[in-house]
């Protein structure tokens, strides 16, 4: 449907999902994370083509889903209810945990089956197939937290390794730090890389507005 | 020249030991998470080694392999290395790892470690002052007053997850107790949940629109008030702020229930998974078992209320009745002292191997459950703690399992424990755990399908 733009927010435990949404969302650091149980959803306001004529403001729903790529699969079924009708997914991994980029695979695996049109080709290892992915329309952008925590001497082996994970996803790329805000600060890079991001998002033109048309839906509830 | 040959075989047995607690860590344990501080692997690793060598020990003491004097040498050795790591080691370095986590603390964390220890043994001493354990003419810092105190508390861990387990084992395998869970059910509750979800949605865009309007109007107040500011803001609060924290509280509410839904609704496919299961061969199989189960566990709290009631502790182990009741009643003759060696080494064999595997499997499961990336060093750290207290005991409570002959080493190893309060003192909590696991898991059970039939 139109009426609502959903981006999932995907990543392991612990690697800070919860703080990014907080601060895309609220701008504001999340004083006091705590285990996200099931999903938690947060509303940023996005400005659309910001700085041109044709600027329009639309609501995106963040949907930030907790828990861990191992978990039984009692959860992992619980978990795909989420993954319905979903327009764009970030995928978060923890810069200092290497484990957490490996599953980034896994994640986006989960999250894609849900919606690939069955081609025949399955790949049943669970292992990451660039070919399955080569018609994916669900734009992807991939986050890296906790930069601050990787000493200066490491960090260019850190951030050639993610480049080239960002790659593998054909995905953008942001490293940043979830508790200090200025890395998002308006007009800095990593700020128009995610305003251009959520501009891949198709269809906006024809969705519903911001502000517009939502008087009704001020009475909803 | 046969003291070098024993202790040749004893250290390669203990590093292979020690090889199959480092793959059981990296695999197994920590297969999630990236092992940055190598120390907490080693830890683990050499309480397990020096835990899996008393057995082995018990085991040489069985089969007669090894020369009596260096098994005795050994044992001492063993034990006293086990006892530095369980009570000065490990404490210490949990201790460690917590103060170094919290920011605060960090310039002078060797102190902070060093005070937390500290308490830490206080307590431990204190902890053997209550139970009659020992007799009293041995001096402070003995090996039979740390191995009592560590057997107390191995003692009750393996009691309350042995009542747990008697309970819960038949309760998980049979398929008497499954509840009836449809598709409609499941589809019922994901339905709620999404709508719980738009619910949140909705009041979300309803604060980030109050939100811009402030701040477009400037009523957004970024820094502190001044004596005035605060004056003015008691008299007039803003009408918009005040909505906001009405929202606030009302989403605050709303994503309580969707986090009670998501439970459920995993609950319910947990429930629907387990269903299947138990239509396959496997299933079946289980179910089977779980009957039998239900009867041994009940056959044991039966078995403890009586040893308790009457103030009954077994003298003779379960090998020797037999032999014994084979012999008389049945009248079959056998080489005795062939026999019961053999019975005795298969039976302490799957005693021990069922109680490391079991062991091993629960502290995974709990390790799966509370960890997370911060704090997975000090909970490894306190398993292993736990492991090597529970092998202890362990040791302690297979005494009763082995025939006399048997029995001499280790009572001359860990000198003149009260054998009998352990276990009296097993008996007394494995029925507390048992009955308290009945009442729980009772409670859950009744309480679980009436959440479901409420619209």
């Amino acid at each position: 449907s139109l009426d609502r733009v959903k981006v999932l927010v995907l990543g392991d435990s612990g690697v800070g999902k919860s703080s990014l949404v907080h601060l895309l969302c609220q701008n504001q650091v999340l004083g006091n994370p705590s285990w996200t149980v099931g999903c938690s959803v947060d509303v940023r306001v996005h400005d659309y083509k910001e700085g041109t004529p044709e600027e329009r403001t639309y609501y995106i729903e963040l949907w930030d889903v907790g828990g861990s790529v191992g978990s039984a699969s009692s959860v992992k079924s619980t978990r795909a209810v989420f993954y319905n009708s979903v327009n764009g997914i970030i995928l978060v991994h923890d810069l200092t945990n290497k484990k957490s980029s490996q599953n980034l695979y896994r994640w986006s695996l989960e999250a894609l089956n849900r919606d690939l049109v069955p081609t025949g080709v399955l790949v049943t290892n669970g292992e990451y197939d660039q070919e399955q992915f080569a018609d994916n329309q669900i734009p992807l952008l991939v986050i890296g937290t906790k930069l601050d925590q990787i000493h200066e001497t490491k960090r260019h082996e850190v951030l050639t390794r993610t480049a080239f994970l960002a790659e593998d996803f054909n995905a953008e790329e942001i490293n940043l730090d979830c508790t200090n805000p200025r890395y998002l600060a308006a007009g800095s890079s990593n700020a128009v890389k995610i305003s251009r991001f959520f501009d891949k998002i198709p269809g906006f033109p024809d969705r519903k507005r911001f502000g517009g048309g939502t008087l009704k839906s001020l009475h909803y509830d | 020249m046969s003291f070098l040959i024993d202790s040749s075989i004893m250290i390669t047995s203990q590093i292979l030991f020690f090889g199959f607690g480092w793959l059981f860590f990296m695999r197994q344990l920590f297969k999630d998470y990236e092992v940055r501080q190598y120390v907490v692997q080693v830890i683990f690793s050499v309480t397990f080694a020096f835990s899996c060598t008393m057995f082995e020990l018990i085991i040489f003491e069985i089969l007669g392999v090894l020369n009596s004097s260096s098994r005795y040498f050994h044992w001492k050795m063993n034990l006293c290395i086990i006892l530095l790591i369980l009570v000065f080691m490990v404490p210490f370095y949990i201790g460690y790892s917590i103060v170094s986590n919290i920011r605060l603390l960090y310039k002078q964390r060797l102190l902070f470690s060093c005070l937390l220890w500290l308490t830490f043994m206080y307590f431990f001493w204190k902890l053997g002052d209550p139970f009659p354990i020992l007799s009293p003419k041995h001096g402070i810092l003995s090996i039979e007053q740390l191995i009592s105190r560590v057997g107390v508390i191995g003692v009750t861990l393996m009691a309350l997850l042995s009542g747990f387990g008697a309970v819960n084992c038949p309760y998980t395998y049979m398929s008497y107790f499954l509840r009836n869970v449809t598709d409609t059910d499941i589809l019922a509750l994901e339905r709620r949940l999404l709508q719980t979800m738009d619910m949140i949605i909705s009041k979300k865009k309803r604060m980030a629109i109050a939100r811009r309007t402030m701040f477009q109007k400037g009523e957004v107040h970024n820094k502190p008030l001044g004596f005035w500011g605060m004056i003015k803001s008691v008299a007039t609060s803003a009408p918009g702020s005040e909505n906001l924290t009405l929202i606030q509280q009302e989403v605050d509410a709303l994503e309580e229930l969707s986090r009670q839904l998501f439970l459920e609704t995993a609950d319910l496919y947990a429930t629907k998974e387990r269903i299947e299961y138990s239509k396959t061969f496997k299933g079946k199989y289980f179910n089977f078992l779980g009957y039998f189960f239900s009867i041994y566990c009940v056959w044991k709290i039966f078995m403890a209320t009586i040893n308790i009631v009457f103030d009954r502790v077994g003298k003779t182990d379960p090998v020797t009745r037999g032999i014994e009741i084979t012999v008389n009643y049945l009248g079959i003759q056998f080489d005795v002292k062939f026999w019961s060696q053999h019975i005795s080494f298969i039976l302490v064999g799957i005693i021990i191997v069922t109680s490391i595997r079991g062991l091993l499997i629960t502290l995974t499961k709990f390790f799966y459950a509370i960890s997370s990336s911060k704090s997975s060093n000090v909970i490894v750290l306190l398993l292993a703690q736990i492991m090597g207290m529970y092998f202890v005991s362990s040791v302690l409570l297979i005494r009763m399992s082995m025939p006399l002959e048997y029995r001499t080493i280790i009572t001359e190893v860990l000198g003149e424990l009260q054998f009998n309060f352990y276990h009296r003192w097993f008996d007394v909590i494995f029925l507390v755990s048992a009955l308290s696991s009945i009442l729980f898991l009772y409670l859950a059970h009744k309480q679980a399908p009436e959440k479901h039939m409420t619209p």
